[in-house]
């Protein structure tokens, strides 16, 4: 586990984040805070935690040079840490298998979760079924219909999925649905958030989880490059797999920081999910943080190709890096995206995820800008199996 | 003396019980709204909570969900709901009204200037559900600055020493969460309510108003002997998204919830 940095001790990353939540689950909040305080120092905790990700998940991940993608944009040498290699197909896994063994630890018998492009659902019903426990994953309509493939995939794994009809139907009211749950049976039931979102302490267990990847890619550096990388890339929905990348590296400075957040249409058509870009401070989901809203504080609709970036907010640590400096917050938008997606298809044979591919993008951007003795890793954050309904569709293409 | 203190030392004098009745602003619509408060008044509520419409209410149960995105669908603001307020001042001077909502919209206009808008306009209370005691720094003491009272919640969770924290905070009422759960729910048990709330009388002068959970005489009744007032708002929510002759049926509703705790 990475060392102690922030939130402070009321979950705080300067003015962000903090607990906004009704009062009835300020007590669960008060007590998963204090059980993961003490876990997290626990040596049989920290033994197990590492067990399962190298049996369970297949960790590490490997740091895959991308030699022809790096011929093709003529810049940096191009690194693919590749989460999509995780065991369920994404870094989503590496968060989930932590927070089921925090859930045992607290004696809870029934988890549930919220879910955008699915695979978070998937990894919550994948560590579920391991355990042996019940699994409820609340998941918006719209994103049920574009990804159908990870609704079957929970439902196999036992888990039961809870379309959720309200609002804009798709991650931020499958996250207020999950909520409502909570409060309800908050005796015992775990709820497993899936990024580095909601009130304290998740988006610091999250972080914490997920931290594996830089710490990984700090040592894999050290063989293949010889030293840091120059630039971090990583797509920006919540957050969770960029701030695992980016969190063992914020105290080595000369290491760029790069969030790439969902342009969807364009900034300027305003259908898009990218609230550090052009959003501003608000409160939803239990934190301060940048948000997509209206001048009454309403939350607007958002707009991404990727259902796991549709997300009007993103995680605190993100706003707080935003504006300390000490990451850089840029958009990518759906036709980027896929582009990216068809581009390393074709030139690694590497499929991936939509969301990954917004990171992806901005490569392509930034690398032929740079020289060939630098280097820059890109978060493979998940493999596009997922995605295939959706990119088909967009090419008129039925399956 | 502030409206809401008032109505609760008028209450008490008569060994009467506070009748709080919820609805959203601009459900369906701001005159609607307007409408329903007279009435409401009329047949006998005590107090008048404003549902301030936000997008993501994340602690309501569908009823009131519903009642939010009605709402929402002629965007009514915070700054209607100050307005509707307003005008219901015109007609009654001593009803208390209490806005009651989610922090995001609450700070849209700015704490300082809704605070005291809220004060001119003739709002006594805001209740945000989403605002802790350790969130609420801000809004607490612009409250206190404009004369408005900060009303808070304590839940079946809340551990005694937490619940006094919260009572010395607080000022107007506190108000109980009956269940563990969202607005709306079923499952009320007066039994669990009576122990939790005798100790919280303990830890507090202010009245203590219960909610969630309450939709009709008889659950109105299992609970009125408990505190100093009941809340009643999904069931009011329901009756306007039923459509027909709302005001009506919400007179009615009124009518029996106040014949049974009075």
């Amino acid at each position: 586990m990475s060392e102690e940095y922030l939130p402070d001790n009321d979950g705080r990353f300067g003015v962000y984040g903090g607990r906004y939540v009704a009062e009835t689950l300020v007590p669960a909040l008060d007590e998963l805070a204090k059980q993961y305080k003490f876990i997290k120092k626990d040596k049989n905790f920290s033994e197990e935690f590492r067990n399962d990700l190298i049996h369970y998940v297949g960790r590490p991940s490997p740091l895959y040079f991308a030699k022809r993608w790096t011929e093709q944009l003529g810049g940096a040498k191009v690194y693919l840490k590749r989460e999509d290699l995780n065991h369920t197909g994404a870094h989503k896994i590496n968060n989930t298998v932590g927070q089921i063994l925090l859930a045992k630890h607290m004696g809870k018998k029934r988890i549930i979760a919220e879910t955008g492009a699915g695979q978070h659902g998937v990894a919550s019903a994948t560590v579920a079924a391991r355990h042996g426990l019940d699994c409820v994953v609340y998941m918006g309509e719209e994103d049920i219909k574009r990804q159908s493939l990870n609704v079957f995939r929970m439902k196999l794994l036992g888990a039961e999925v809870v379309g959720v009809n309200s609002g804009t139907r798709t991650l931020k009211d499958a996250m207020n649905e999950a909520m409502r749950d909570w409060v309800t049976n908050v005796d015992d039931t775990y709820y497993i958030i899936g990024s580095v979102a909601g009130p304290h302490p998740y988006p610091e267990i999250v972080r914490d989880f997920n931290s594996v990847v830089g710490e990984e890619v700090i040592e894999q550096s050290k063989n293949e490059i010889g030293k840091n990388p120059d630039v971090l890339i990583a797509c920006v929905g919540g957050g969770s797999n960029a701030l695992g990348l980016f969190y063992p590296f914020i105290k080595s400075k000369e290491v760029r920081l790069i969030g790439v957040e969902a342009g969807g249409l364009g900034l300027s058509t305003g259908k898009h999910a990218a609230p550090l870009s052009d959003g501003k401070e608000g409160v939803l989901h239990g934190m301060r943080t940048y948000l997509m809203q209206d001048e009454s504080g309403q939350i607007l609709e958002t707009h991404s190709v990727s259902a796991g970036l549709d997300y009007p907010g993103v995680g605190p640590e993100h706003s707080w890096l935003k504006d300390t400096g000490r990451a850089e917050y840029v958009v990518a938008d759906d036709e980027e995206a896929l582009d990216a997606f068809r581009e390393l298809t074709k030139i690694e044979g590497i499929m991936p995820a939509l969301e990954t591919a917004h990171g992806l993008a901005y490569v392509k951007k930034l690398a032929p800008t740079m020289k060939s003795d630098q280097t820059i890793v890109v978060n493979v954050s998940g493999r596009g199996d997922k995605d295939i309904n959706t990119v088909a569709a967009i090419e008129g293409i039925e399956l | 003396m502030k409206r809401i203190k008032k109505k609760f030392d008028e209450l008490s004098s008569n060994d009467s019980k506070a009748l709080i009745t919820y609805i959203v602003a601009g459900d369906p619509d701001l005159d609607t709204t307007f409408n329903i408060m007279n009435c409401m008044v009329e047949e006998g509520a005590d107090i008048i909570e404003i549902g301030i419409p936000f997008s993501d209410p994340m602690a309501e149960g569908v009823s009131i969900q519903k009642g939010h995105e009605r709402a929402l669908l002629n965007k009514t603001s915070i700054k209607d709901a100050l307005n509707l307020v307003s005008k219901f001042r015109n007609l009654n001077k001593t009803t208390p009204v209490v806005f009651m909502g989610y922090m995001n919209t609450f700070e849209s206009m700015g704490v300082k200037e809704l605070c005291k808008a809220a004060a001119d306009q003739g709002v006594d209370g805001l209740l945000i559900v989403d605002m802790p005691h350790e969130e609420s720094n801000e809004f607490s003491s612009e409250a206190e600055n404009n004369g408005i009272d900060v009303i808070r919640l304590i839940a079946p969770t809340t551990d005694i020493s937490r619940a006094r924290q919260i009572c010395d905070l607080s000022s107007g009422y506190i108000y109980y969460i009956s269940v563990k759960g969202i607005t709306g729910s079923n499952d009320l048990d007066s039994e669990d309510v009576r122990q939790k709330v005798n100790l919280l009388g303990s830890a507090t002068d202010l009245p203590i108003a219960i909610g969630f959970g309450i939709k009709d005489s008889d659950s109105a009744l299992s609970v009125k002997d408990l505190a100093d007032g009941i809340v009643a708002g999904s069931v009011f929510v329901d009756l306007i998204g039923e459509g027909g002759d709302t005001i009506r049926k919400i007179a009615n509703k009124t009518k029996e919830l106040y014949l049974a705790i009075k």
